[in-house]
């Protein structure tokens, strides 16, 4: 981590902080104006899982980057929230009661697992807190495909959401009664919900940002860069882990319960798979690793990434489709081959990643 | 009163004595005697095998602090190795001669063990060795060798299951009275203890054993004595590649059918063994494995549906009583 303690100080503005906030603030806007700018149904998909993953990402970087916890439950508290609200809106149908209880189950159930595990575990060796999660997560995933009555097993849940983020709902009528539009788009309940989506990430991102820039955020850092001198300056590193994991967890939740209200559909592939795990450790070590800005960017490039690279790779393998071995290692399937590759070396060569790399070139201004 | 159980604890053996007490325990939820026999004898030989993968995981991290999450990837790799060249095989494999049988086994898990041997020189070079003091890019480097391998693995042997041949002579059960045994179980039984019989002589009775323990206890002061730790590093990954691979291979025969998540699948397994146990010990892990393979095969017959999580569980209740696992080699 000794990189990443080089940083000049975070008041100090550089060339690369400019770049990075801008690259961030690009992303931003893009994302508040997504479904003006892209009207296809593929797009604002697109566009509600980079919001969502944007909130997953920068809590894990608040455990991975601030405070050097390697956690691999993350997908098991944004699992939870899903999955409470899922339950929630199938028992009693779509209102907003529904998400409201089946929120507050899901939270409360992160926050009891997550205090548990903190408790247990973030006592000994950060290597030992990863395995710990790990057995965890996995066996959470056991449990939400045994136990088929409430979760829907391997199948998941499809359910209703509030009539507001219906596609037929119409949010501004003109004289006649029909639907206005605003730049050839209809002001319709899809666009509700993705504004609700879009809002609400925007205001955990927020929320997180305030919590990095907080004295609790120095303390972290602190606990990061050095354990027992922080303990020695009379910190309680336990606590502070333990509530950093906490309040990374209920932020994972909250990411969850957008994400089934926006998919209206929640399923272990959806939420609690460890491909989603590996996705969202590749996005915040790729974006740079205590930044939070570089969780906006690891974000929007794996998600572009994971559309696009596939599309080269299917030309690549069709091209090369006489030679032995390459066609089945450019077989769109494999991209995470390549991307693990990318990882390794990135790894190795940045491990500040894109943003931390960034912000440390530059003179001062 | 608390002070006299545990007197009483250490006297039966301390933390060596839970199998046997978990054992003992399960007899009467269980119910019937040929029952238990068959899920005792199947719990062991699981647990054998699952001591295979993380008996390498455990020296590993106590001797260089290094936890490979790739450690999987030697798994899955052998698994398919070894189905690979018992496929080739097949003729002596179906052939109704033990000896032919044996052969082909033999040749199976020598292969990759072969495999486990190099890959795993090469993985320390390239993956490891950069990062031998850094734990959170330990983890990373290691993570992303373990999608690249398991990537590769689908690459090589494609997405579908393929099954396993099971040579002849190891195929069904045979049956003590009405207690019926499964062979190849036993065998792997056997072959587990075999392998923890030879690791337990070369480090408590050979001048290298003693160099391992003593750089799993503290490192500096036998680098200082001027040994070099090192290599001693290098040879006890590679032997625990080895043994990763073996145990794939012999987990791929168990399981019959195998796909690209085996490795992965296992892996959850050997952590929870490696935790329970305590890291840098082989009497741990293979305390932790008897533990895991017994109490997943009771569980799964009195309350099917809480296989895993029981596993789960005893990690749980375990880190509470023992937050260093029963067994670590070290406490730090």
């Amino acid at each position: 981590m000794t990189d990443l303690a080089s940083n000049p100080p975070a008041s100090r503005v550089t060339t690369g902080r400019v770049i990075v906030w801008t690259l961030a603030a690009l992303i931003g806007l893009t994302l508040m104006f997504a479904p003006f700018l892209f009207t296809d149904v593929r797009s604002q998909q697109v566009a509600a899982r980079i919001c969502v993953f944007i909130v997953l990402a920068a809590s894990y970087d608040l455990l991975i980057g601030y405070t050097g916890i390697v956690s691999f439950a993350h997908t098991m508290f944004f699992g939870l929230g899903a999955y409470g609200a899922a339950i929630a809106l199938k028992a009693m149908g779509g209102g907003w009661a529904a998400i409201a209880l089946g929120g507050a189950g899901g939270i409360a159930a992160a926050i009891v697992l997550a205090f548990l595990i903190g408790v247990l575990s973030l006592r000994v060796k950060a290597i030992f807190f990863a395995m710990v999660t790990l057995a965890a997560a996995s066996v959470m995933m056991v449990l939400a495909s045994q136990f088929s009555g409430l979760t829907g097993g391997e199948d998941g849940i499809v359910y209703t959401t509030p009539d507001l983020f219906k596609p037929a709902t119409r949010l501004l009528v003109d004289a006649d009664g029909g639907v206005i539009k605003l730049f050839g788009v209809s002001l319709n309940g899809k666009i509700a919900a993705y504004y609700f989506v879009f809002l609400i990430s925007l205001a955990l991102f927020w929320f997180l940002l305030r919590i990095v820039r907080s004295p609790l955020g120095t303390v972290l850092e602190a606990i990061r860069e050095n354990e027992m001198r922080a303990e020695a300056l009379g910190y309680r590193v336990v606590a502070y882990r333990t509530a950093v994991f906490i309040i990374a967890a209920i932020v994972a939740a909250l990411a969850g319960l957008l994400w089934a209200v926006w998919l209206k559909y929640t399923g272990p592939d959806s939420v609690l798979s460890f491909d989603i795990m590996i996705d969202i450790l590749l996005m915040v070590v790729i974006g740079g690793m205590g930044t939070m800005y570089g969780a906006v960017i690891g974000v929007a490039l794996m998600s572009l990434a994971q559309y696009y690279l596939k599309d080269i790779m299917e030309v690549a393998a069709s091209a090369t489709a006489n030679v032995p071995v390459l066609p089945q290692m450019l077989n769109p399937d494999r991209w995470l081959l390549w991307l693990g590759i990318l990882f390794i070396l990135l790894v190795y060569f940045f491990p500040a990643g894109i943003a931390g790399t960034l912000m440390k070139k530059g003179g001062q201004k | 009163m608390n002070k006299q159980i545990s007197s009483l604890f250490e006297k039966a053996g301390g933390v060596y004595a839970l199998p046997v007490i978990l054992m003992v325990i399960a007899l009467p939820l269980v119910g019937s005697f040929p029952t238990w026999v068959t899920l005792t004898v199947a719990g062991l030989g699981m647990g054998m095998m699952i001591f295979l993968m993380a008996s390498g995981l455990s020296l590993v991290f106590g001797l260089m602090d290094v936890l490979n999450f790739g450690h999987s990837a030697f798994i899955s790799f052998g698994a398919f190795i070894a189905a690979s060249v018992l496929s080739v095989l097949a003729v002596w494999v179906g052939a109704d001669n033990w000896v032919l049988n044996l052969l082909a086994l033999t040749l199976a898990i020598g292969a990759a063990m072969l495999f486990g041997l190099v890959a795993g020189w090469a993985f320390e070079a390239v993956i490891v060795r950069p990062v031998y003091s850094d734990h959170l890019r330990q983890i990373l480097i290691t993570i992303g060798a373990l999608i690249v391998a398991d990537q590769l693995v689908l690459v090589i042997w494609g997405g579908i299951p393929i099954s396993v041949p099971k040579p002849a002579f190891l195929q069904g059960s045979f049956f003590i009275g009405d207690i019926s045994i499964e062979i190849y179980r036993s065998f792997a039984f056997v072959v587990g203890v075999v392998v923890f019989g030879l690791l337990y002589l070369v480090l408590n009775r050979t001048r290298l054993g003693l160099l391992i323990r003593a750089g799993v206890e503290n490192r500096e002061m036998v680098e200082a004595l001027g040994f070099r730790i090192g290599r001693l590093f290098v040879l006890v990954f590679v032997v625990g590649s080895a043994l990763a691979a073996m145990g794939g291979a012999m987990w791929g025969g168990y399981q019959g059918l195998i796909s690209g998540e085996l490795g992965s699948q296992v892996m959850i397994l050997v952590f929870i063994v490696v935790i329970i146990g305590g890291l840098g010990s082989i009497e741990g892990s293979l305390l932790g494995a008897l533990l895991v393979g017994l109490l997943g095969n009771y569980v799964a017959f009195i309350f099917p549906k809480l296989s895993l999580a029981s596993n789960m569980l005893l990690m749980m209740v375990i880190l509470l009583w023992r937050p260093y696992g029963l067994k670590p080699a070290i406490k730090r």
